[in-house]
């Protein structure tokens, strides 16, 4: 048994296996500064704005809206056949993330839309992936 | 302290290598064979090389180069900064020479990724990095991917339309259509554009650049050793770069590229304004790349460009003539495109461009980018002395 699992295969770093470790329990999360405020993603050993080392990792909302949004024609990995959406989400937290918004039939991804956080799995050992869905 | 400016850099020499299917050499040769004829229209020879840029030729390639070619520099440089690099080794190069650290500059690159099909689509997966952390899993194309969310960006905030992207296109084109070695020199139509599938919403086929091999050499030194070229040299004003962001979610405004911070530092050093400009080599990967870079490099306002090039401005007989060779999209792009927009530059200010010469050309800019959308920027400005 190790303290790094998701790093040991490859799917964090040191600095990010406390947010991989979340996923896994389907918590989205980022840094948050207790002395400036700052919000940002992904981990560093301090605050950019303010190099503080009063971090802490907290969950966010899961709420944001899209700030760009091509759709991939392309066949790039095997877990995803095209075409799917690709996104950068801006959480209401203020960082901003590359992630895939799933819809289901008749919704049709668009920038400014509001989505929340869902999940897809992945192979076993790895955490589940931060995606995203249009918010009804 | 005398201003760097004071001190007159020259490009002396310029060569392309063998271009668009290479099978009968290798990099290293490639670059070779055209380090030689950068150095003859110099005036110079190997022997007189005493400082190295190169990037894309291997690990430590400087060092590797310098070996294949017997240079032992004094100034030596394999930064990386993706297809732009030969942008930032002109400003390092010229900041050199002006300090009298080195003498005759040689800047050389070759690349047969069409040949060896060695194009990367995607990030390594699962080896720990950020990107394989934070972007190969949602499936991003390297780096259609990221180029598609730029565009997407930039179309959802200023309005700009899918024929402003293919205009780009076109235009490339229709200087390709003038220049014997571009790879593909049919007639090309904003429909022909709009026609073509889509890869990555905006961006279609043939909003994206060519895959070739090729490269080439330049060939820098002060105004007292140009003295002996066997062709016009053309002066180096300025220059300037800067960068941003590796993983696309990290970049602050998708719309503006740090081609905003190389184009005010070199505009600044060459004491000329866009207004200026007679012809303009801007590194068109994407067709949506040559609009972010006419708005950072001020040539109009931001979110702009798509008007601004409507009418036909950069074809031949534009106001600003533009990818004069045919450009990435239509010429060549062998991996690292940097280095044959200097090329162009320089046959363009020295008046030998043949059919595809603009008239009375006495100022170029030279704009590259690299990275992940537009995670490098370097600007440089020429003029015929």
């Amino acid at each position: 048994m190790t303290d790094y699992p998701f790093s040991e295969r490859g799917a964090a770093d040191p600095t990010t296996e406390a947010y991989w470790a979340a996923c896994a329990e389907r918590r989205l999360t980022v840094q948050v500064c207790q002395d400036c405020g700052h919000h940002q993603h992904y981990p560093r050993p301090f605050c950019l704005s303010c190099q503080s080392d009063a971090l802490r990792l907290v969950a966010v909302s899961g709420a944001g809206v899209i700030y760009a949004l091509t759709t991939m024609r392309l066949p790039v990995i095997g877990a995803l056949p095209p075409p799917y959406s690709l996104a950068l989400v801006d959480l209401e937290e203020g960082p901003r993330l590359l992630t895939n918004i799933v819809s289901d039939r008749e919704q049709v991804p668009r920038i400014g839309a509001p989505v929340v956080v869902a999940w897809r799995e992945r192979e076993a050992g790895l955490p589940p992936l931060p995606v995203f869905r249009l918010r009804r | 302290m005398t201003a760097l400016t004071d001190v007159p850099i020259f490009i002396a020499g310029v060569a392309e290598t063998a271009l668009g299917k290479v099978v009968d050499q290798s990099e290293f040769s490639m670059a070779a064979l055209a380090a030689r004829v950068a150095l003859a229209e110099a005036g110079l020879a190997l022997a007189d090389v005493d400082a190295l840029f190169t990037n894309y030729m291997g690990e430590e390639g400087s060092v590797q180069l310098g070996e294949y070619l017997g240079i032992q520099p004094r100034w030596a440089e394999s930064s990386d900064m993706g297809g732009a690099s030969f942008e930032f080794f002109v400003h390092h190069a010229l900041l050199a020479l002006a300090a009298g650290r080195c003498d005759v500059a040689l800047i050389a690159y070759a690349s047969r990724q069409r040949s060896r099909r060695s194009r990367k689509q995607a990030s390594d997966q699962l080896d720990g990095s950020l990107p394989a952390q934070f972007e190969a899993p949602f499936g991003i194309h390297v780096p259609i991917g990221h180029y598609a969310l730029s565009a997407s960006r930039h179309m959802h905030q200023f309005g700009t339309k899918p024929e402003h992207l293919a205009e780009v296109a076109v235009a490339a084109r229709s200087w390709a259509q003038l220049n014997p070695k571009a790879w593909v020199r049919d007639p090309l139509s904003l429909d022909d554009v709009a026609a073509s599938p889509l890869l990555a919403d905006p961006l279609r086929k043939l909003d994206c650049c060519l895959v070739t091999d090729g490269g080439g050499a330049v060939v820098l030194t002060r105004g007292d050793r140009a003295r002996d070229a066997e062709k016009r040299p053309i002066r180096v004003l300025g220059a300037g770069e800067s960068h941003v962001q590796w993983q696309v979610a990290q970049c602050p405004d998708l719309t503006v590229t740090p081609g905003l911070v190389s184009g005010r530092e070199a505009f600044g050093m060459a004491g000329v304004t866009p207004s200026e400009i007679d012809v303009f080599q801007p590194y068109d990967n994407f067709t949506h790349a040559v609009l972010l870079y006419l708005e950072d490099l001020g040539f109009c306002a931001k979110g702009e460009a798509g008007d601004f090039v409507a009418d036909g401005r950069l074809r031949p007989g534009g106001a600003l003539p533009s990818m004069t060779s045919g450009g990435g999209l239509s010429y060549c792009h062998p991996g690292a495109l940097g280095i044959l927009l200097l090329i162009e530059a320089v046959r363009q200010l020295r008046h030998e461009a043949e059919g595809r010469q603009v008239p009375d050309a006495r100022i170029g800019l030279v704009h590259g980018t690299g990275g992940l959308a537009f995670s490098t920027a370097s600007t440089v400005v020429l003029a015929r002395d």
